[in-house]
């Protein structure tokens, strides 16, 4: 694949939904809690029945505000809902209560990194709106093609955060993603499930050469589940749409699917259909007036935010800061990485092991840290063991793997199987005296000055002992045995 | 007397007093209607044995000595834009013709919480897109001044059987005169109220922004009697007002003296029906008999009334009127063989919507179309705000105003089918009031070759009770209260 970075750059903007974690819809009581039987979450307001009529649910309005403060937005003092018109049969009036020209909050930034230096990515708008239902394709007892919709997502109040065309680059999304789905869930308005559709995200992007300053035709990415799959997305993209250009075609502004499994994007619905939403002000629900009291009071309930979080990781416990970042990253983790140092006040050394172990199982069984079994507890515990010379660090490493998939306590597994440190000196002796016994040209190669050869005989060492062998003390013994076979 | 000649308060009278049982009042409407309905055609849905349950059930109650509200054990008829639970909602449309609605509307439950017997549900306009019940799928209504003549629109059926004597009072809608311009063209009082002064929950949506519920009864204190049963906040709707009910009747003596009375000259166009201006014009002549001071007002914007109310009505309702799309409830086109969901839709809506409906859709998706937004829709609104300039500089100097409320009495059947524009001339007089907001009530003053005509009072916004009192000092100065139309005659002939 040529690179072409030389000469385009790519503009990159994201749309994000979040589903707010309210108790009960945007515009009446019903629960939105996830995963109930079809159509039980339901009522006339959320089905759209004639004759019924909206009631905002002033949580939707709070949960926003705090999500666009903390996404440094300014809070219109006025705001109001409007009606996006479109068909489709999850959508029960056909319509969505939605805001089109006068948003709740705009003019906003998040702050990522980008090879080590930060950079401000503008947030243009955030408003609200309501979800759509669901709908379940099943093939019936007939053996026809059915349809059945399941409303009980209908009416979930949605946050939609527009960026601006600041972002450049996959990486730079990614980044912008996380930021993102970190100060979401540090404000606690929204899950940010992207499995359960909580979190769900579009990207339009286009590209232009290098010194160009108009923007090129964009496309619509849709239909993508994970960070990752936006990245792969938009790489894919970005070079399909250089190609284009580069063989003189016209690239056609349309809405494109990523399709995970080929790992390519294809045209869904071009421009010619696009949709007329026909926007119009919601008549069934008064304007918004936001005093600034209330702007205020929501602001002082503010958390601490992943960028300031980060600062004090740096101050207060001399972490590095790309170790600062990658903890700050998500609030789970970071709360996880407090947690652990409250118990064993060694930053540095929890930190490398979030950073490390914990990081790596979690990518490898693609986890979330909530879903993870282990504790800080038991981290806590496992590093004293290490600490106590219980258990090497190498032992520690397995024994750590146990905890995450089992959630068992370090001490019960090492208990269980046999893994305590071997530390008494003459069990170790004997072994040593084996080994220099079963290997004379290396011990030879080692007497003759080669360093190297010791390592080999420490690895034997502990290749007889399952590994249980403390390593300071088979260091020690190996060398003093050597030295006296001189 | 027969029972079914009493007003609701006259009823309210007798009830308390135990002379006559609710059950007794009951049956003589349902046996009313029986006699009577098939030459009006008024009801869509008769309850029968609901309206016997529910009189039943008050005169247990009162047998057992329970303080009832005034209107309990009085048959009141609703339109069939209003959800009943359990009982079919129709909005005379063929889209809606199976539905049953699994709640009551707010002003369903504000009557029945009223002790209200429910007799059953009336003929209306096509989702009340209309001005003389010609557009319902299930049939029109005759006038019963005429039966050859329409009764108005789009609650035609309400106007008519109150007229009829087939309902103590009947609650209908008004979105651009929907109540008023019937009211005036069978001879009963009808009134819309403030946007806001009555819960809209559970009113099938035309037009959201003008609709607004009110009653048509036989005379003023009626009209008085039930706004103030179903009138007040409801959390249900955003857009209701957190304004106090008054005891409507309170003021109702006839006193009008130093009111100052507006007479908008704009109201008195050519093309009005000469009988109709001169008995408008009686009625000021009396007011200022009866003390009140009539000067002449201006509302400059009202010739663009019309035109923009045609650009945000049909926005509203193209919108309103999408979720009858066959997916979850009501008619679905049924067809063979593999079919898209859009096709469904099409052919849902083609089958299931009358020509006036499909007009109004067409209209005002049109309207708000990218690219003919602001030249339509967005024009229309800052139209709409003129328009409401225009009643707040009038309310400065007027405790209300005075217009006719229609141009001309009831027409034929049939005369304007195809005409749909001068259709729309028929609510000429009563679509400013929707655009304000404002509330106004029309009450009958005089007869123009044998055909009532009514005079329109309208009042500042949540004023009610003023316009109230200048509608009753007008009916007892003029004795026009509970008219009968002579169709007894023909009807039992």
């Amino acid at each position: 694949m040529p690179d072409w970075s030389e000469r385009y750059e790519a503009i990159i903007g994201l749309e994000v939904h979040a589903e707010l974690k309210t108790e009960s819809k945007a515009f009446c009581g019903c629960s939105t809690a996830f995963g109930a039987e079809p159509n039980t979450h339901v009522c006339p307001v959320c089905l759209g029945l004639p004759g019924v009529l909206p009631v905002l649910n002033r949580k939707v309005i709070e949960y926003t505000m705090k999500a666009a403060l903390a996404l440094n937005c300014e809070i219109a003092s006025f705001s109001k809902f409007d009606r996006k018109n479109y068909y489709y049969p999850d959508l029960p009036k056909n319509y969505q209560i939605s805001q089109y020209d006068l948003p709740l909050a705009s003019h906003g930034y998040l702050t990522i990194q980008v090879d080590g230096q930060p950079r401000r990515i503008g947030i243009r708008r955030v408003h609200m709106e309501e979800d759509a239902g669901k709908l379940v394709h099943v093939t019936g007892p007939d053996g026809r093609e059915y349809s059945l919709v399941d409303y009980n997502r209908t009416g979930v109040p949605l946050m939609e955060i527009v960026s601006e065309s600041d972002i450049r680059t996959p990486e730079e999304a990614r980044a912008y993603l996380e930021k993102l789905k970190a100060i979401l869930e540090y404000t606690e308005v929204s899950d940010c499930k992207m499995e359960e559709g909580s979190l769900r995200c579009d990207v339009n992007v286009s590209v232009r050469r290098r010194g160009q300053k108009e923007f090129g035709t964009k496309t619509e990415l849709k239909n993508m589940n994970s960070f990752r799959a936006v990245q792969r997305a938009l790489q894919y993209e970005i070079q399909r749409q250089i190609e284009v250009l580069e063989e003189g075609g016209e690239i056609v502004q349309e809405t494109r699917m990523w399709d995970e499994a080929k790992g390519v994007t294809a045209s869904m619905r071009g421009k010619e259909e696009a949709q007329d939403y026909r926007y119009f002000p919601e008549p069934d629900l008064v304007p918004l007036v936001i005093d600034r009291e209330w702007v205020e009071s929501v602001r002082r309930e503010l958390p601490e935010l992943p960028d300031a979080r980060r600062e004090r990781l740096i101050k207060e416990y001399g972490l590095p800061p790309y170790d600062a970042g990658v903890i700050t990253s998500s609030k789970a983790l970071a709360e996880f990485f407090d947690a652990t140092v409250a118990l064993y006040p060694n930053p540095k050394v929890v930190s490398n092991w979030i950073m490390g172990e914990f990081l790596r199982l979690l990518n490898a069984h693609g986890l979330e840290v909530r879903q993870a079994q282990v504790t800080p507890q038991g981290l806590a515990e496992l590093l004293r063991l290490q600490d106590q010379g219980t258990i090497s660090g190498k032992i520690a490493k397995a024994v750590f793997e146990e905890m995450f998939t089992t959630g068992k306590a370090p001490g019960q597994i090492v208990k269980e199987k046999g893994l305590v440190q071997i530390s008494d000196p003459q069990v170790i002796e004997g072994i040593v005296k084996e080994v220099v016994a079963n290997n004379p040209a290396v011990v030879e190669d080692y007497l003759s000055g080669k360093e190297k050869a010791l390592a080999f005989l420490v690895g034997q060492v502990m290749k007889q002992t399952k590994g249980k062998a403390n390593p300071g003390l088979v260091n020690q013994i190996l060398r003093e045995t050597l030295a006296r076979s001189k | 007397m027969e029972l079914h000649e009493l007003t609701a308060s006259q009823l309210s009278q007798l009830l308390k007093q135990r002379e006559v049982s609710a059950r007794e009042v009951t049956d003589a409407y349902l046996e009313r209607i029986e006699a009577l309905d098939q030459k009006i055609g008024a009801y869509l849905t008769v309850t029968a044995d609901l309206a016997r349950q529910q009189a039943k059930d008050i005169d247990q109650r009162r047998a057992r000595g329970e303080e009832l509200p005034a209107l309990a054990g009085i048959p009141v008829a609703l339109k069939d834009n209003l959800c009943t639970q359990g009982i079919k909602t129709t909005c005379a449309s063929k889209i809606l013709g199976n539905f049953i609605p699994p709640y009551d509307a707010t002003v369903v439950e504000k009557l029945k919480a009223n002790g209200a017997v429910i007799l059953g549900k009336l003929n209306m306009d096509e989702f009340a897109m209309g001005s003389s019940n010609e557009n319902s799928a299930f049939g029109p209504v005759h006038n019963p001044w005429d039966l050859d003549r329409v009764p108005g629109g789009s609650s035609g059926g309400a106007a008519a059987a109150v007229a009829a004597r087939e309902a103590a009072y009947a609650i209908g809608s008004d979105t651009g005169g929907s109540i008023r311009q019937p009211a005036a063209l069978c001879g009963v009082v009808g009134m819309k109220p403030t946007y806001g002064r009555v819960s809209r929950y559970g009113l099938v949506a035309f037009a959201s922004s003008l609709d607004q519920i009110g009653p048509l009864t036989r005379d003023v204190t009626d009209c008085a009697l039930v706004l103030a049963a179903i009138a007040g906040h409801d959390p249900k709707d955003s857009t209701s007002a957190d304004i106090s009910v008054l005891d409507y009747r309170k003021d109702l003596n006839g006193d009008i003296k130093g009111m100052r009375v507006g007479i908008p000259k704009e109201y008195f166009i050519e093309g009005m029906e000469p009988q109709n201006r001169s008995l408008v014009e009686k009625v000021i002549e009396r007011l200022e008999a009866l003390g009140a001071t009539c000067e002449e007002a201006s509302l400059p914007h009202t010739e663009y009334a019309l035109p923009a109310y045609y650009l945000v009505a049909p926005a509203e309702a193209s919108s309103n009127l999408a979720r009858y799309d066959g997916v979850g409830y009501g008619f679905r086109a049924q067809s063979e063989g593999p079919e898209s969901i859009v096709d469904m839709y099409m052919e849902t809506r083609r089958q299931g919507f009358g020509p006036e409906v499909k007009r109004r859709i067409m209209l005002g998706t049109y309207a708000l179309s990218s690219g003919y937004y602001d030249a339509y829709y967005l024009k229309a609104l800052k139209v709409r705000s003129l328009i409401r300039q225009d009643f707040d500089s009038a309310f400065e100097r007027f405790d209300v105003l005075i217009v006719p409320t229609t141009p001309t009495p009831a027409f034929r059947l049939g005369e304007k089918v195809d005409d749909p524009l001068s259709m729309y001339l028929s609510d000429l007089f009563t679509i400013p009031v929707n655009m304000a907001g404002i509330p106004a009530v029309s009450v009958p003053c005089g007869f123009a070759g044998g055909l009532p005509v009514g005079v329109q009072i309208m009042g500042k916004a949540f004023d009610e009770a003023t316009i109230l009192r200048v509608a009753y000092a007008i009916e007892q100065d003029l004795g026009l209260s509970n008219l009968c139309p002579p169709l007894e005659v023909k009807a039992y002939a």
